[in-house]
């Protein structure tokens, strides 16, 4: 039975995020105030039928490890 | 000096690439799908938006066929020039150091910029891009440095996307793959403006000699 999976991808610490940049800026247009440090990554929704290759997937293709970090979460428990 | 210019789905430069590669040579198209080069003595990678660039710019392209034997071909000495999405597809198969990515300002840049080459000359290319901020880590960008793999920066003021210590271009270690995000495959005619690009593809024919 495949696992379904989740995988978050983020820009890594130090790095400019410009979308979380513009994101920032334009919350105090909209009344949010006090809100920093906002970056903008992405999320994989998947089932793989062999969770223990999500890893390396995630490596070669989901994620530039030079660039980004990955987390993987298990949706379903299994 | 045959050239061999991979044409992925998406790709959009590979017709300026193989005239600007006929100005020095035979060229000839390379289909994404084609797992044999066909004895070419250097290949372009074209500008464009390689398989939608869905993921991120590069990312799929990698995988294709005609890459893996880049990969090869490159691994061999063979000349490689990757321009802007080619340049970012060598970087996700890790033939060139570094990463692109979004422009800082988050704008489409198009503009002529100055390039200034390893050695000091000055060329005028156009950019076309929207992740063309060059990044590495700093003890990178510093190796790079020392190993003389900078082939080009931003002339001072023009960097148009952020791009770390203005770096428009660079080489792998061994000097036989070359990448940059400006176009010299569009500044060959001097109806354009400029026929500065013709010297890198020049400069990529005497690498494959």
């Amino acid at each position: 039975m495949a696992t379904k999976a989740r995988v978050l991808i983020r820009p890594k610490e130090g790095i400019l995020d410009p979308q979380g940049k513009a994101v920032e800026r334009a919350l105090p247009a909209l009344g949010f105030e006090g809100v920093g440090h906002v970056r903008v990554g992405r999320m994989v929704e998947l089932e793989a039928e062999d969770p223990e290759r999500l890893s390396e997937l995630c490596e070669k293709l989901l994620a530039n490890p030079l660039i980004e970090d990955f987390e993987i979460e298990s949706i379903d428990g299994a | 000096m045959l050239w061999g210019v991979v044409q992925f789905p998406g790709s959009c430069d590979e017709r300026d690439a193989l005239h600007a590669c006929g100005l020095n040579g035979e060229a000839r198209l390379i289909w994404h799908e084609e797992r044999d080069l066909g004895g070419v003595d250097a290949v372009v990678v074209p500008g464009g938006f390689s398989y939608g660039d869905y993921l991120r710019a590069g990312a799929i392209a990698r995988f294709s066929p005609a890459m893996e034997a880049v990969a090869e071909f490159a691994a061999g000495g063979g000349a490689v020039l990757g321009i802007c999405n080619g340049f970012q597809v060598l970087c996700e198969a890790n033939l060139l150091p570094g990463a692109l990515l979004l422009n800082d300002n988050l704008r489409f840049v198009c503009r002529q910029v100055d390039l200034i080459d390893a050695e000091g000359a000055r060329l005028s290319i156009p950019a076309k891009h929207g992740e063309g901020r060059y990044w590495a880590p700093e003890e990178m960008l510093d190796a790079i440095e020392a190993n003389g793999q900078v082939a080009f920066r931003y002339a001072p003021g023009q960097n148009p996307n952020g791009s770390a210590r203005d770096i428009a271009g660079v080489s792998n270690e061994a000097g036989n793959v070359l990448g940059l995000m400006p176009h010299p495959e569009h500044a060959v005619d001097a109806m354009t403006g400029s026929t500065d690009g013709l010297r890198i593809f020049e400069s990529v024919a005497a690498v494959a000699a």
